[in-house]
């Protein structure tokens, strides 16, 4: 296999690995998590290399993994007092732990290739050189085979326990009732993001992990209201933001991953701007339509009211104006556009409802207020 | 005590401490609105979406100044804070998703940009990225300077605008209806957080520089109900931890002082939830278990459940 193909095959299962526990961060409100747990795994090399004194050991990654589920147990204990609200937890429990690993590399480790730099800017562009280092006639593959190990756990555990996953997710007093832990889920939910950012943060850089986990899952979420085709849409946006990104990169030669976010940022700009139903345009003009609706409803209400109340209020343009507190342009806009439907009928100035536009005025209140 | 006298007559380690004491002060009291209004990791978010335009102004100036970097950095937190708004508005994403997106979006971008900029010869870069991950004891005088302009400004800002801004901390429907432009006091708030943030990039950088924006806001709401004794005591624990972490990283050697800052404002933090009266952790024990005796005093059955 090519280096480019290779470089491509692993982006890719990163971002559709990062992508699955990510779907359940966004709808959890926890997106934050996972840059704070992006930090905090500092640490946890730090303390695994202080135990084992070998860089390349695994009892790193498990130190890593572990300080992660470390990180939220300590956010939710900050935040169970109550003093103070979880988003600020989480923003004093990971500054701290990070200053800590940044003091204790500095005091004790300075002489190791430890640096922040090393963990925090991942460079996927060296992933295939890994075998040529080492030696050994299947290490450039390493970087697919512990990112695939990675994506077949995110793929089973989410598989066998999305029921529990999706009751706790959406309803978690009814899950506490039907006797799923809530408890359980969140934490293997956290171990689950937490393995995968420390998987992924060697390939693509930690602040990155955060745009591959919460990009896609944040894209999907303005096309999607099922959870199921959440995930599916989500490693599929994460696959394409990995190519993508990757040729990007090639063409201008730049940072491999840093394109990938930007690419990751301009697919969520167009699903922000075009979605259907939920995209700035749809609800921009869906606002739009509203608002004359509520005009129209409103003027009709307003003359139907006034028509057999006080006889001399005249409807012409200028009272409805000052009476609804509109300006001239929007009050003839409204009044044409009533006009059209049949409901007013303008002669002079004046504005009289036609009968269907009584009608309509009746079938509205009776719609809003008669239950 | 000598080393430590002759500490504080140290003119870099004076320059120095002034300049962690002011940016602890500032970031104290534009934290306590972003604590508040639980937006507390905006200060991640932004200090983060920095690097794009610290890298686009230097490519596009060519000059290392620290002013430059500092706009070039203001122009692409506020270009983030914008969009992060945007988002939330107009789509039903939550403040924290479009936040995380944002931000390693922008610092994705800046890699690239950086990347961009190392191809091009004769040109010096080194040191941008040190810009983002900050380094207090490069402090000079003219970032003292700098930071007391911009402080001042960002102080007056407050001062005149506390009324409006407690009103839409506190009851954002309540302030829209007597008249006052969410929209506007939203983004004003905004765009003064940012640059208080900003400014404290270099000194703690852009990691730490959230800490300084949530510890001490929050560890001064567990003494106060009051908003002004908790934007004053808030400026205070944060200048404080500023003096405190020059210090112990000029007395201790091979201490960073960011992270030295860090830990003493979390040291506070923690101090603060335990023991703070009427509302710490152990003053709810206290209280409990008072609670329990007189309870059986009336004759109360002992073992209710606690729970």
């Amino acid at each position: 296999m090519s280096p480019q193909i290779e470089i491509q095959l692993i982006a890719v299962i990163v971002a559709v690995a990062c992508a699955l526990p990510g779907t359940f961060l966004v709808l959890r409100k926890m997106s934050m998590m996972s840059d704070s747990i992006t930090h905090t795994i500092l640490l946890g090399i730090v303390l695994a290399f202080f135990v084992t004194h070998d860089l390349s050991s695994p009892f790193l990654i498990a130190g890593a993994a572990l300080i992660g589920v470390v990180t939220v147990w300590l956010t939710e204990l900050l935040s169970r007092t109550r003093l103070l609200a979880e988003d600020a937890a989480i923003g004093v429990v990971f500054p701290l732990l990070f200053s800590i690993a940044i003091i204790l590399i500095t005091r004790y480790a300075g002489s190791v290739h430890l640096d922040t730099d090393s963990v925090l800017l991942g460079e996927l562009a060296f992933a295939p050189f890994d075998r040529m280092l080492i030696g050994g006639t299947d290490i450039g593959a390493k970087a697919i085979y512990t990112s695939g190990i990675l994506l077949l756990i995110n793929l089973a555990a989410i598989i066998i326990f999305f029921k529990e996953a999706k009751v706790v997710t959406f309803d978690p007093m009814l899950a506490a009732v039907l006797g799923f832990s809530p408890a359980f889920v969140h934490y293997g939910l956290m171990t689950l993001v937490s393995l995968t950012t420390v998987g992924a943060f060697q390939a693509v850089g930690s602040v990155l992990v955060v745009a591959f986990m919460i990009g896609p899952p944040v894209t999907a979420y303005l096309l999607t209201d099922d959870l199921r085709r959440m995930l599916i849409l989500s490693g599929a946006i994460g696959a394409v933001n990995g190519i993508l990104g990757y040729q990007a990169a090639a063409l201008l030669d730049v940072s491999i991953a840093g394109s990938m976010a930007v690419v990751t940022g301009l697919l969520f700009m167009l699903v922000f701007v075009f979605a259907p139903y939920r995209g700035l345009i749809s609800s921009l003009l869906r606002r739009r339509n509203q608002k004359l609706e509520f005009a129209k409803t409103t003027l009709l209400f307003h003359l139907a009211s006034h028509e057999d109340s006080e006889k001399d209020i005249k409807p012409d343009i200028d009272t409805i104006q000052t009476h609804l507190h509109w300006t001239a342009k929007f009050t003839s806009k409204i009044i044409g556009s009533l006009e059209h439907e049949g409901y007013v009928q303008l002669s002079g100035n004046l504005t009289n409802l036609t009968e269907e536009g009584r009608s309509a005025s009746i079938r509205d209140y009776n719609a809003l207020f008669s239950r | 005590m000598n080393s430590v006298s002759a500490l504080f007559l140290d003119y870099t380690f004076q320059t120095v401490a002034l300049g962690s004491a002011l940016l602890g002060l500032i970031s104290g009291v534009l934290g306590s609105f972003a604590v508040l209004r639980k937006q507390s990791l905006l200060g991640d978010g932004v200090s983060h979406s920095a690097l794009p335009g610290v890298v686009m102004a230097f490519v596009l100036l060519g000059s290392k100044k620290t002013e430059v970097l500092l706009m070039g950095a203001l122009i692409s937190g506020l270009l983030a804070t914008l969009f992060i708004v945007g988002v939330v508005r107009h789509t039903r994403v939550k403040f924290d998703s479009a936040l995380a997106l944002v931000m390693s979006v922008f610092f994705g971008l800046g890699l690239v940009l950086l990347t961009y900029v190392q191809k091009i010869p004769n040109s010096n870069q080194a040191g941008l990225k040190r810009f983002i991950f900050g380094q207090a004891s490069t402090l000079l005088q003219r970032d003292i300077i700098l930071m007391i302009i911009c402080g001042l400004v960002l102080l007056s800002l407050v001062l005149l605008f506390w009324k409006e801004f407690k009103l839409f901390t506190f009851d954002t429907d309540f302030a829209q209806s007597l008249g006052f432009s969410s929209k506007k006091l939203n983004l004003l708030l905004s765009f003064m957080i940012v640059l208080a943030i900003i400014i404290g990039l270099q000194t703690v950088g852009v990691i730490l520089m959230s800490a300084m924006l949530i510890a001490p806001p929050v560890a001064a709401r567990q003494w106060t109900n009051k908003l002004w004794i908790m934007v004053t005591l808030s400026a205070l624990f944060g200048a404080m931890s500023g003096i405190t972490g020059t210090a112990a990283s000029s007395l201790v050697p091979k201490l960073p002082t960011g992270p030295a800052i860090v830990v003493c404002v979390s040291i506070i933090v923690l101090f603060s939830i335990l023991f703070a009266p009427g509302r710490g952790v152990l003053y709810r024990i206290y209280q409990r278990r008072k609670n329990k005796i007189l309870y059986k005093l009336e004759g109360g059955s002992p073992d209710v459940p606690s729970n």
